[in-house]
């Protein structure tokens, strides 16, 4: 490649440096115990105060609070049984890999923790490309150091923690020409957004509802029933009256079909898509997520957790639910 | 644990006693699960060799994590971790032992925190693993 394409590419990495690297990631599940005691138990750290209540309060501290170098932990990106990445590559990366310098290693964290967690805080993730080098001689091959910058907040809003991450991209060796290129330590989070959906003057509420973490079906003012999708008039009574009720999030599979084509961008295929009947009595429609399509049954538990693809911008998807 | 440490109690120059860290592939596996981390080269041998290593490594996440928690076992219970400046270099691979060593580099008292500076290096068979410095607020 020639000096002025090479310069080509990194100019325009680095015109994107303080750009959103990925869409803001919410944890699935709010800072908790077992995740606690699973990396205690492989750290070997039992530093009373992650575990033991009582021991807690004994070190000055209202409650349990988990590790802080498990602050990246909980936003990380979940589970694929064939290893590839759940969406989203890091901004820039792309570019980079099509300059040649495919594998890639962590080289250095940096963190500030600003509090300690406690079970039940929900962590969201932001992160921004921070920088590239210029090209250098390193141990592993000539490459790139490319630093991104991760800011962690709780539900308040409030920053609890920030982290620089730095890997170095490199051309990997001539051996391993044909390897799949690897992220050996890139964190993996978030997801491409998918269009949004159309808005409606009746669909509003419940699309808005996702922003706040609710699940919100129209309920007649008159007789009382849920109706979905939301229309202007209750189909039992012909009242225009209504209120959105809150659902629990909880519910069975109806039906479903899994989706192979057309494949939307933001979306993983194959795709179950779902007929969730809800405790409460409505059935909507939503996308499942964390369930193998083959693993999919009528009758199947699920339960609704909600995907952030931007602050204002939240999409439901049930998962098998594991409690209740 | 055998004592706890306190701010007055800590001097610059301070030896941390030294931990070694067996590098089996369950220790990578488990850090690399614990830390959410699923990059093949972290489980799937295979796969790491495909790539061009001898084996599956140990994440960084999980570096970090045993660095802290080497310090976390030297400071007691009421030590608080405030940030930690960490860097990586040869990797942990299954069969070999990391030796973490730490030193109290400083400390400074920053409004009500009691702040210590811990530098801590982890080698293995390779060399220098990771190299860190951890900030510890102590009573």
């Amino acid at each position: 490649m020639s000096q002025v394409r090479s310069q080509d590419w990194l100019s325009k990495v680095r015109a994107m440096v303080g750009q959103e690297a990925l869409p803001p990631q919410t944890a699935a599940d709010p800072v908790n115990l077992p995740m606690i005691r699973r990396w205690c138990e492989a750290m070997g750290d039992r530093t009373p105060a992650f575990l033991d209540e009582q021991a807690a309060v004994r070190s000055g501290r209202a409650s349990v609070v988990a590790p802080p170098a498990m602050l990246f932990a909980w936003t990380m990106s979940h589970f694929s049984p064939d290893g590839e990445r759940e969406g989203g590559t890091l901004l820039g990366l792309d570019l980079v890999d099509a300059a040649g310098f495919t594998s890639v290693v962590a080289t250095n964290v940096e963190e500030e923790y600003f509090r300690e967690l406690r079970c039940g805080d929900l962590i969201t993730q932001r992160v921004t490309l921070d920088g590239i080098s210029d090209e250098k001689k390193t141990g592993l091959g000539v490459g790139h150091f490319v630093t991104y910058r991760y800011e962690f907040s709780d539900q308040r809003g409030e920053l609890v923690g920030r982290t620089i991450f730095r890997v170095l991209k490199f051309r990997p060796p001539a051996k391993a020409k044909e390897a799949a290129p690897v992220a050996a330590d890139a964190p993996r989070a978030a997801k491409a957004s998918p269009p949004r959906p159309p808005m409606t003057k009746d669909g509003e509420f419940f699309w808005a509802g996702f922003v706040e973490r609710k699940l919100l079906v129209r309920q007649c003012g008159q007789c009382g029933r849920l109706h979905h999708p939301p229309g202007p008039m209750c189909p039992e009574c012909n009242s225009l009256e209504w209120t959105p009720r809150e659902c629990s999030g909880r519910g069975t599979i109806h039906s479903f079909v899994v989706m192979h084509q057309p494949q939307i961008p933001g979306h993983q295929y194959p795709l179950p898509v779902a007929l969730i009947d809800l405790e409460e009595g409505a059935r909507i429609v939503a996308n499942l997520q964390g369930i193998a399509p083959d693993k999919v049954r009528i009758g199947l538990p699920v339960e609704v957790q909600y995907v952030e693809y931007e602050k204002d911008f939240v999409l439901p998807a049930f998962r098998e639910r594991r409690t209740g | 644990m055998a004592s706890a440490m306190t701010y007055d109690g800590v001097q610059a120059g301070q030896q941390l006693p030294g931990l070694d860290i067996p590098i089996t592939a369950s220790l990578i596996v488990a850090g690399a699960i614990a830390t959410g981390d699923y990059s093949l080269v972290h489980h799937d041998k295979a796969h790491a060799q495909a790539a061009g290593t001898p084996d599956i490594f140990m994440n960084i996440l999980t570096s970090n994590g045993l660095v802290q928690r080497f310090v976390n076992d030297w400071a007691g219970p009421a030590a608080r971790i405030r940030s930690v400046k960490l860097r990586l270099g040869a990797p942990n691979f299954p069969g070999d032992t990391m030796k973490l060593a730490g030193t109290v580099k400083g400390k400074e008292v920053v409004g009500p925190d009691k702040l210590v500076d811990v530098a801590v290096s982890g080698t293995n068979s390779l060399g220098e693993h990771v190299t860190a410095t951890v900030r510890v607020a102590l009573p």
